[in-house]
């Protein structure tokens, strides 16, 4: 590949790290810059984990030094506010669950921040995320999964359109994690032994729960059954449960038959939260809104697979595109899955695009018993 | 990584030593003697300290005694609204107020702070005009409220991101009035201008060796006899008790070096950087004329150029010169790596776009016309692909 100048993004953590380091070695003119997502660094999360604070500048940083790299800090927190912890709380408020880093991949790293590379000068895009990309015969760029697929991150990456990708770098979608930690310690990068950060950056302590009540202000609702209506408890507010929980309920009469009791969709104006038997859970089509394709859509119904959840299981399924509506008939069930999240469709490894999930439903009732 | 060669124009931020300091430093380096130490090689020592301490105080017009030695102007800084605070305070529990400008350095404002939140100070900050400087009606109008309450006052001799002389004189006029102390950050003014600390009639006033062509982490707060300033530092009473620690004898001759070195050539200096920087501004403003130029046009700082690019990310701007060797500042401070619109800016009534579209190139001792050539070619096309990466 011809000499380019590279952006990293550098958020502190090893991969993005080692990221750098390969595009480096690669021959590319390289800059690392490290977002300010957050107006108060600090406040959103106390220990290390991979952004945000003051110390994951400061690992970003360093590493850039040793790299011998220029690094820079771009104050995106004023986009971020808006598009992803607003958009948090809005679709939560709509009685959604939406994953925040889709969107700040849609909205921050892959948009406002390459924008501004774009009109800087720069080429591309270069970030820590265990995905590859691959030339189409007909010279367009594919999204796959990466080798390690216990690692990969196609998945948040599946808001990417074809534009987005053309000024992207993976640099590390060939290569497992073990080998990345390996490979920083090697090059004498400090960051090769911090933890993976996994939950939600903005969340300081993970409990989304309370972030949620605590943005929103608490409520109180009532738990009803699924199938006879009956109240069977309140509680002080819808925001601390999800679809599929069954922990942390508290309803203090047992079911008629004794058995658990999941949550199975949440209604937020009145903050009612409908709660019934495990099979409840289990939907087999899903009709989604607001795709974004990596290519081109889909313009026969397409036999692939889709992905829920950032770590979520394949699924087989049939997904048929119809102007800005998808529908995705899932050939394997799937169990506790909220109006919001994000499907991923893919072909193969190769990542169609994706969609948000507005309703769910259960077709095939006899098929889907536990 | 640049292929070009460096132009530094951030002299504000740091200058190189100039010969003498070097030389004085390195002469002393593997000399063994600890300045406290009573055997010969200690009163070696303690002769080379106090010979700089002479040459530091006659340079600026105070006498040897007044001269604390500090790590470098941060610590003077401190030492000196802390210790005037804290002294006052316990011979009048009721001056607690603190009167300082809204455009001192964080070493001063943070300090202040602190002592509002932990001290119970009361922190007043008098307004700056446009072109940054002092407002001192509202100064003198506050004073005269209620002098009895005032603990110190705080004004700095220059301004370090816009390069603005402060009207020291009648700062000290209205206070001396009163029998208030003032204290003086005169960092960036020390061989830039004309500094004379007996002839001010200061009470306090910090320097800092690296902003004149000496060493890091070396300084001073010179300050009169008189005051029972109270320390930060406790320990072995060096400093006439004032600043405990072992003093780092080559860096303390390497900044006599410096300060004498400065002080001699202030004048040829100041006359050399302001055509210098005269040239830089024309030049730039006929590339961008709707640039603008921050700060005092007549009481300036020789070597300060502070300009507004509107439509521009100052740290984008800072990024595309750097990425050509150009060395600049956006000229405000960080606050956890996050680049903060300029206090400074902001206090002269600037809107934050306008603060956050700001540079500031510094030039110094090695600055010569072929740099100021290398950032007209380069500001241009920086300018322009600034502005298109902000839209
Ligand atoms: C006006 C002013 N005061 C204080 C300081 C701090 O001095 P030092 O770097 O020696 O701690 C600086 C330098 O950044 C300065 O410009």
């Amino acid at each position: 590949m011809s000499r380019q100048r590279v952006v990293v993004a550098m958020s502190g953590g090893v991969d993005s790290a080692v990221a750098a380091a390969r595009a480096v070695d690669a021959g590319h003119d390289v800059t690392g810059v490290h977002l300010a997502l957050s107006r108060n660094p600090g406040t959103y999360r106390s220990g290390s984990r991979g952004c945000c604070t003051i110390e994951d500048a400061n690992d970003a940083r360093r590493a850039a030094d040793v790299l011998g790299i220029p690094f820079y800090v771009w104050d995106l927190s004023a986009r971020f506010h808006d598009d992803v912890v607003e958009d948090f709380k809005g679709e939560y408020l709509a009685g959604r669950t939406p994953n925040p880093c889709l969107r700040c991949n849609e909205k921050i790293k892959f948009a406002a921040m390459l924008d501004r590379a774009l009109g800087l000068g720069f080429d591309a895009l270069a970030t820590g995320h265990y995905a590859t990309l691959r030339e189409a015969p007909d010279g367009s760029v594919e999204l796959h999964r990466a080798v390690d697929h216990g690692k990969d991150q196609s998945y948040v990456l599946g808001v990417l359109t074809q534009e987005q990708l053309r000024h992207a770098l993976f640099p590390l979608g060939d290569t497992p994690k073990p080998e990345v930690r390996r490979e920083a310690a090697e090059r004498g990068l400090l960051v090769a032994d911090k933890p993976d950060s996994h939950d939600i950056c903005f969340v300081a302590d993970g409990d989304t729960g309370g972030w949620l009540k605590d943005k929103l202000g608490a409520g109180s609702g009532t738990f009803v059954d699924h199938a006879s209506g009956e109240v069977l408890g309140t509680h002080d507010g819808s925001f601390a449960f999800t679809v599929g929980q069954r922990r942390g309920l508290r309803i203090d009469r047992p079911a008629p038959d004794g058995r658990p009791r999941y949550v199975l969709s949440i209604e937020p104006v009145s903050q009612t939260v409908t709660v019934g038997p495990r099979e409840e859970l289990t939907v087999d089509r899903l009709e989604g809104i607001r795709p974004r394709w990596c290519g081109n859509a889909p313009e026969e119904p397409l036999e692939g697979t889709v992905q829920l959840r950032a770590h979520g299981e394949e699924h087989r399924a049939r997904v048929s595109v119809v102007g800005e509506q998808v529908t995705v008939e899932l050939h394997d069930p799937a169990r506790g899955i909220a109006p919001g999240q994000s499907a991923v469709v893919y072909d193969g490894t190769r990542v169609v695009g994706s969609c948000t999930i507005a309703s769910t439903a259960r077709v095939c009732v006899g098929s889907t018993a536990p | 990584m640049s292929d070009h060669p460096t132009v530094y124009l951030d002299h504000a931020a740091t200058t190189p030593m100039v010969d003498v300091a070097f030389e004085a430093l390195t002469a002393r380096l593997r000399v063994v003697g600890n300045a406290s130490s009573l055997h010969g090689s200690g009163r070696d020592a303690r002769r080379v300290v106090e010979e700089s301490r002479e040459r530091i105080a006659r340079a600026l017009g105070a006498r040897p005694g007044e001269v604390v030695l500090t790590s470098g102007g941060t610590e003077a800084d401190n030492l000196a609204v802390k210790g005037l605070f804290w002294c006052r305070r316990d011979q009048d529990p009721g001056r607690v107020r603190i009167l300082a400008s809204a455009v001192e350095h964080h070493a001063v404002l943070d300090a202040l702070e602190w002592l509002a939140e932990r001290e119970g100070a009361k922190v007043e900050l008098i307004g700056v005009d446009a072109r940054g400087r002092l407002d001192v009606d509202e100064l003198r109008a506050r004073i005269e409220a209620d002098p009895g309450s005032v603990a110190l006052v705080s004004v700095m001799w220059a301004n370090n991101e816009v390069g603005t002389v402060q009207p020291v004189d009648e700062v000290v006029a209205i206070a001396s009035a009163h029998g208030i102390p003032v204290h003086s950050d005169a960092v960036q003014a020390v061989g830039a201008v004309p500094v004379d600390f007996g002839a001010s009639g200061l009470d306090a006033l910090s320097l800092t060796a690296h902003k004149l062509g000496g060493p890091y982490g070396v300084g001073a707060l010179v300050v009169r006899r008189d005051l029972a300033l109270v320390p930060l530092l406790h320990g072995g009473g060096q400093e006439r008790q004032v600043r405990s620690g072992t003093l780092d004898v080559p860096a303390v001759a390497a900044f006599a070096a410096a300060v004498e070195h400065a002080v001699k050539e202030q004048a040829d200096h100041a006359a050399r950087l302001s055509e210098l920087r005269d040239d830089l501004v024309t030049r730039v403003l006929e590339l961008v004329p709707d640039a603008r130029v921050n700060g005092d046009p007549e009481r300036r700082l020789p070597g300060y150029a502070h300009l507004s690019f509107p439509g521009c990310e100052g740290d984008s701007l800072l990024m595309l010169l750097d990425h050509q060797g150009i060395e600049c500042s956006t000229g405000s401070a960080c606050s956890a790596g996050v680049p903060q619109p300029s206090h400074v800016l902001l206090a002269m009534g600037r809107d934050e776009a306008e603060a956050r579209s700001s540079l500031r190139f510094t030039l110094g001792r090695t600055t010569d016309p072929s740099d100021i050539d290398a950032l007209v070619t380069a500001i241009g096309p920086a300018v322009e692909r600034a502005r298109a990466a902000n839209r």
